[in-house]
């Protein structure tokens, strides 16, 4: 088995430093939709300015370089021990490099490790075993704690916004999940919605799905609709880019389905900032491929 | 676009108005979570007692805020061969998290400004009345270009925070920034959350 530390050491750095051409794309648009002079087309024309620096310079995006959530799938045969050992070790020299923060804080003694290692969680890695003869995938993303705390999980029924268990109870707490956020998760945001599941899974499937692109749409037609009319009703609550007020408030809705019990109906919202760091890295014998 | 100048007058202050666009050129102090419950307890409240270098750090703290900011701000560092300190990425942080501690703060060091993003509550908008100060918001996520204007690491603080958490002495030049909150009660934040709220009253009314 290949040693790919110094590979994934490239794939930090690509991912911290390099924002994916479909989130700048949308970012571009939005600018026009901004009037001429206001606060929330400066802050676009900034983060776009900004994007285009990080690039040239390899230096982050955004200083919170946020939690590594790393999806690896791999080959059967592959040693996911080894895989995890390369990971953690290219996560220290990406922070030596100031690709990344230092960013895992003990949580009960309040200590920086320094080095983005911390216990068995951090990074957070998870791991899918493919047939023998696909290649290995790694996904990373990298998501801020300020978008991060605006994650938030509703239980259904809820009473004050009169939303039941159903997706016209779903598309109510969306629309309150993005009304309290206003500003403080960077916006404009892209919003990754869990319908269904346990406390925990629920959570985790609402960051999963943004690993997917921008525009990818819910195999179910109504889903799907659902998604489109959330982004096209959260812009009209006009808390705009980076909360200034203005058009773009969210740039894309996904939703996805998880079994739930009877008894429960959670609506999990995890809102992901503009900073929207996502990439892969994909191993076909001695090729390495980053998207 | 209007240029500050640290540190700032309680005239210069009161001259600015919630939307205003200006440019930051001095020093100023980085300082987020750990900082600002680490002050308020040792020296406000004094509910825990000063150990290691903490008194010395709060003389030179008192020079270095009077009249001058707080920047909400966990940067990306890098030190070269000569130990010399340089921000690579160094946007603001989420603001509201030192709310608690905010008004006391500002009050207590007489700092005219503080830099973050996301805006404040009610308790720090009427410290800013009182101080009195403003706060300036800086573009989320903006970190590779906003440390082109810090043009010099004069210092840290407290070091043993982590690197995001201490507290760096930074010169700047021509910060970028807009007056969100000022100090005469006006705050962006208040207004847009207000109007937010009566649009989703509406759409959570329409039928699916």
């Amino acid at each position: 088995m290949r040693d790919l530390t110094n590979e994934i050491v490239e794939f930090i750095r690509r991912t911290s430093t390099d924002l994916p051409k479909d989130v700048e794309e949308r970012l571009r648009a939005a600018v026009e939709k901004e009037a001429p002079g206001s606060a929330a087309r400066g802050a676009l024309e900034t983060i776009l300015k900004n994007v285009e620096l990080s690039r040239q310079n390899s230096t982050p995006i955004c200083q919170d370089t946020g939690t590594p959530i790393f999806y690896v799938r791999y080959p059967e045969g592959w040693s996911t021990r080894k895989l995890r050992q390369m990971i953690r070790d290219a996560m220290e020299i990406a922070t030596q490099k100031s690709y990344m923060r230092p960013n895992a804080v003990d949580a009960i003694y309040d200590k920086n490790t320094g080095n983005n290692l911390g216990g068995d969680d951090f990074p957070y890695i998870h791991f899918e075993e493919v047939d023998a003869d696909e290649p290995l995938t790694i996904e990373l993303m990298l998501k801020g704690g300020g978008c991060e705390n605006v994650g938030v999980q509703y239980s259904l029924p809820d009473n004050t916004l009169g939303a039941g268990r159903d997706l016209a109870g779903v598309r109510k707490v969306v629309l309150d999940a993005v009304q309290k956020a206003q500003g403080q998760g960077c916006a404009p945001g892209i919003l990754g919605v869990a319908i269904g599941g346990d406390r925990g899974s629920s959570y985790i499937k609402s960051k999963e799905i943004l690993f997917g692109k921008i525009g990818e749409r819910n195999p179910d037609p109504e889903v799907a609709a659902l998604e489109e009319r959330l982004t096209q009703e959260a812009n009209q609550l006009g808390i705009g880019p980076m909360g200034f007020g203005g058009q773009t408030t969210v740039i894309d809705t996904k939703i996805t389905g998880l079994h739930r019990l009877p008894a429960s109906y959670f609506v999990s919202v995890s809102y992901m900032c503009w900073a929207y760091r996502r990439r892969k890295m994909v191993v076909k014998g001695e090729e390495v491929i980053y998207d | 676009m209007k240029t500050i100048h640290l540190p700032a007058s309680d005239e210069v202050i009161r001259e600015l108005r919630v939307g205003e666009p200006v440019l930051l050129n001095g020093v100023m102090v980085t300082g987020r979570d750990a900082a600002h419950k680490w002050m308020v307890e040792t020296f406000i409240k004094k509910t825990r007692e000063p150990k290691g270098d903490d008194l010395q750090v709060y003389e030179e703290l008192k020079k270095l805020l009077n009249g001058g900011i707080i920047y909400h701000c966990g940067p990306v560092v890098s030190r070269d061969e000569n130990g010399e300190y340089r921000f690579l990425a160094a946007g603001p942080t989420t603001s509201i998290r030192e709310e608690p501690y905010q008004a006391d703060v500002m009050k207590h060091f007489n700092v005219k400004g503080v830099i973050g993003k996301g805006g404040m509550g009610a308790k720090t908008l009427k410290g800013c009345q009182e101080t009195p100060g403003v706060y300036l918001h800086a573009i989320g996520g903006a970190a590779s270009y906003i440390a082109q204007s810090v043009t010099k690491v004069l210092g840290v603080f407290k070091l043993e925070f982590g690197v995001p958490e201490a507290l760096w002495v930074i010169e700047v030049k021509d910060f970028p920034a807009v007056v969100t909150m000022d100090s005469h009660g006006g705050s962006q934040h208040a207004a847009i959350d207000e109007a937010s709220k009566k649009v989703l009253e509406e759409l959570l009314a329409k039928p699916y």
